[in-house]
């Protein structure tokens, strides 16, 4: 058995909610199936109050020896380092103190989210609780813990970023950890598995994307890189290749990829839904091809665009149907 | 007297501590602490309006369509924008199955294990409630955790992913549906009414909503339902946290042809609800400033969390007084018969608020479903003024939900939410009249460390401890 001890510090909880959207199979028998037994999650554990004090004691004192320690939300520092902003009911101590004393005791540390990663939105406008993630302060390294501290198992803090995060890239890392297999880490942090892959992977937009076929208003079907600000080419996560809540993503669902899995996503210099731009041009291009490229390949492209695509991608569905080629 | 400080009240969204002076094994007074404060106000201010629809979700993973809602209202009243009907019919939609998957939440995950405790051996339920409700084991949460993950297929077809989304904008929805997705929610909806027919029900939603007076409630006697209402009667939970009987609702589900849901307050008569009568109190909040309304209201926290105040929360008061939101408010104020026979009612009358909401929110989803028109216009468009203000008034799960939102220059100049939370736990107000929770524990009898008559009263309240401070 692999025992999880969960925490929610400075969050909204949505990770957790995320997680209870777990299918085929659901949260409880893929945890039950992969030998994960939760020793106490706020959200889900009968346990409360002085029940749940006595057992966060006997973890931090090593009583019961703590496999995994996941930590939802961020670590409110404030105000002036006090952690006072978020103090852990009855206890007198504070979520950061709780943090603190809990990591060293873990084989292995999971921010789940990413407000535990890296601050997330806990940490937007001007960071009023001076928050930070468990082992980032946005994209530096070093948050509440060194950036050379590592778990009992010698990791360094996991990063499952994701606002919230997919319950399937929780889960796979649970099991991966659980099972004692590698948890191969980007460089920031997130497990490869779901990090080696962008969000513009698998994108239904793809065809409007080759043509720079762009929308131009929300509720339009064309790629929402030239003026809405979908940072999907550049974002890393799987949300195309595995689908969220039965079919969905955040493209899928006509808005566009805000970023979330990465650092200090929160505060764009700009409108989220608003593509920044230089003369016309589109900042902030598709990572890992030379600019001059991609500004040859997309004037182009744009100028070869397909009426049929053209004109769909300015609608709300589709307009006009592919071209029929009959069999000779 | 004794001091029961209890905490951390974990089955409830976020961060709470209650503390109770008890005389004679029954509560005199109470305290609700929210010991959680992030500052999403002080986030929004000097922003572009539109980046509220990213942030305020963000307040809350559980009501984070409620954000989303009462965000892009208030950005569309800003723009003097009303959204396309069909758009709004469909931001109905997604909005009704947030509240639904949360009302199924708490019953199965948060409120109903409590009664597989130990404690309560012997009773003639006991053993059911083990079977069914013990965390994380029970065979009813597991039918439940699927059948809300199912149900929330919804969102994955209109609104992209839960929670989160940016599919609910000022003029409609980012997603237009089409046939194909008219008939697939459709089958996601009928899949949805035979779980909750068969199992928690046990019986016809149209016969739960059909219900009028509490003695036929406690007859249901089918499904999950009717073992919730065997322990009630068992366990007096009708006299248990009863409730002031002045409830409140913004109205649900703003259609072009009105609100699904009535809009008003309800004190014994049915009274129009008047907006401009809302304040929050900052006495016993560890806030700086004076009372006011949220449309000049301000942020700013007291550091040195010095006394009187014991809570991050504010205290919003309508015309000068506690008001209780909720799903029973709503049914309450929308003028159904079983709901206002339980008015003033406690833990029986909020949870029976809720699984009337769920039989009867069914019916309304199926209807918006049915009423799909594949080509109709979804999104209307509309421009952000440089100056304006604009309110939006939702009713969440868990009660009224308010954003007030002042642009100036083309950005945020203020931004001020009551979340429902807000309301129902309020800390005491300048005159020293306790919140909804605090006065609701007073006289309630408590036994032990963890008191159990006092999980069933907080829980009661379905409480989502992040929204209330944000």
């Amino acid at each position: 058995m692999t025992n999880v001890l969960w925490l929610q510090a400075s969050g909204c909880g949505g990770c957790t909610m995320s997680l209870l959207c777990a299918e085929s199979p659901d949260l409880i028998e893929t945890l039950e199936d992969a030998g994960i037994r939760l020793l106490w999650h706020p959200a889900l554990s009968v346990e409360t109050g002085a029940e749940a004090r006595a057992l966060l004691e006997d973890v931090a004192a090593g009583r019961v020896l703590l496999d995994i320690l996941c930590v939802e939300g961020a670590i409110a520092r404030g105000p002036a380092g006090t952690g006072r902003f978020q103090m852990l009911s009855v206890t007198g101590e504070s979520v950061m103190a709780w943090v603190a004393r809990l990591a060293p005791v873990a084989g292995h540390v999971v921010a789940v989210g990413s407000c535990a990663a890296y601050g997330g939105v806990t940490a937007a406008g001007g960071n009023p609780t001076d928050a930070v993630g468990l082992q980032y302060d946005g994209a530096h390294p070093g948050g509440l813990l060194a950036e050379g501290w590592r778990s009992r198992a010698g990791r360094p803090v996991i990063n499952v970023a994701g606002c919230p995060t997919h319950p399937g890239w929780v889960l796979e890392t649970l099991m991966l950890l659980a099972s004692g297999e590698a948890v191969a880490l980007d460089g920031m942090g997130r497990p490869r598995f779901f990090a080696d892959h962008l969000v513009h992977h698998g994108c239904p937009k793809n065809e409007f994307y080759e043509y720079k076929a762009s929308a131009r208003e929300l509720s339009e079907i064309g790629c929402m890189m030239e003026n809405l600000g979908c940072i999907g080419t550049q974002a890393v996560g799987d949300c195309n290749i595995r689908p969220w809540n039965g079919e969905g993503s955040c493209t899928r669902g006509g808005y566009p990829c805000i970023n979330c899995t990465a650092p200090r996503f929160e505060d764009p210099a700009h409108a989220f839904v608003e593509t920044p731009k230089i003369a016309g041009i589109p900042v902030g291009l598709p990572t890992d091809m030379p600019k001059a490229w991609f500004m040859a390949l997309a004037s182009l492209s744009k100028a070869a665009t397909p009426e049929r695509i053209g004109r769909n991608a300015r609608a709300d569905r589709v307009v006009v149907p592919p071209t029929l080629r009959r069999p000779k | 007297m004794t001091r029961l400080v209890m905490g951390p009240f974990n089955r409830v969204e976020g961060d709470l501590e209650v503390t109770l002076d008890v005389v004679d094994g029954r509560v005199a007074e109470a305290r609700v602490n929210a010991p959680l404060f992030r500052g999403f106000e002080r986030m929004l201010e000097g922003r572009d309006p539109r980046d509220a629809l990213v942030i305020t979700p963000r307040i809350c993973g559980i009501c984070s369509v409620s954000q989303s809602a009462a965000a892009a209202q208030a950005l569309a009243a800003a723009m003097g924008l009303v959204p396309a009907p069909a758009g709004a019919a469909m931001a109905a939609l997604i909005h009704a199955a947030e509240n639904v998957a949360d009302h199924l939440t708490h019953f199965h995950l948060f409120f109903m294990p409590d009664f597989a405790r130990p404690e309560y051996a012997g009773r003639p339920w006991h053993e059911r409630a083990v079977e069914r409700f013990t965390a994380m084991e029970g065979s009813a949460q597991r039918r439940a955790v699927q059948a809300r993950a199912e149900l929330l297929h919804v969102m994955g077809l209109l609104a992209g992913k839960w929670p989160h989304t940016l599919a609910i904008q000022p003029g409609g929805v980012t997603r237009a549906p089409g046939v194909r997705e008219k008939a697939r929610l459709a089958a996601t909806l009928r899949a949805f009414r035979r779980y909750l027919e068969e199992v928690l029900f046990g019986g016809s939603l149209g016969a739960f909503a059909a219900l009028a007076t509490v003695d036929d409630l406690l007859a249901w006697g089918r499904g999950d339902v009717g073992l919730f209402l065997e322990i009630a009667a068992d366990l007096g939970l009708e006299r248990m946290g009863g409730g002031s009987g002045r409830y409140m609702s913004f109205g649900a589900y703003p259609l072009a042809t009105g609100p699904v849901l009535a809009r008003g307050v309800w004190d014994g008569k049915l009274r129009p609800l008047d907006e401009a009568a809302i304040a929050e109190d900052l006495s016993h909040a560890w806030m700086k400033g004076a009372t006011a309304h949220p449309r000049e209201g301000r942020t700013e926290p007291d550091e040195s969390m010095a006394s009187p105040a014991y809570s991050w929360c504010k205290a919003p008061r309508l015309a000068g007084q506690t008001v209780e939101v909720g799903a029973l408010a709503r049914q309450v104020v929308d003028g159904h018969p079983l709901a206002r026979a339980l008015s003033g009612g406690g833990v029986l009358a909020r949870v029976t608020g809720r699984l009337l909401e769920i039989a009867r929110t069914q019916e309304v989803m199926e209807r918006l479903i049915a009423g799909i028109v594949p080509g109709a216009e979804y999104m209307a468009r509309g421009h952000l003024p440089r100056q304006g203000e604009g309110a939006g008034l939702v009713e969440a799960a868990r009660g009224s939900l308010g954003h007030w939102l002042r642009i100036e220059g083309g950005r945020i100049a203020g931004y001020q939410i009551i979340a429902p939370t807000t309301w129902n736990f309020s800390p005491r107000d300048g005159s020293g009249v306790p919140g909804p929770l605090e006065a609701a524990l007073v006289g309630l009898e408590v036994a032990g460390d963890v008191p159990l008559s006092v999980q069933h009263v907080v829980r009661s309240f379905d409480p989502c401890m992040v929204c209330t401070v944000h």
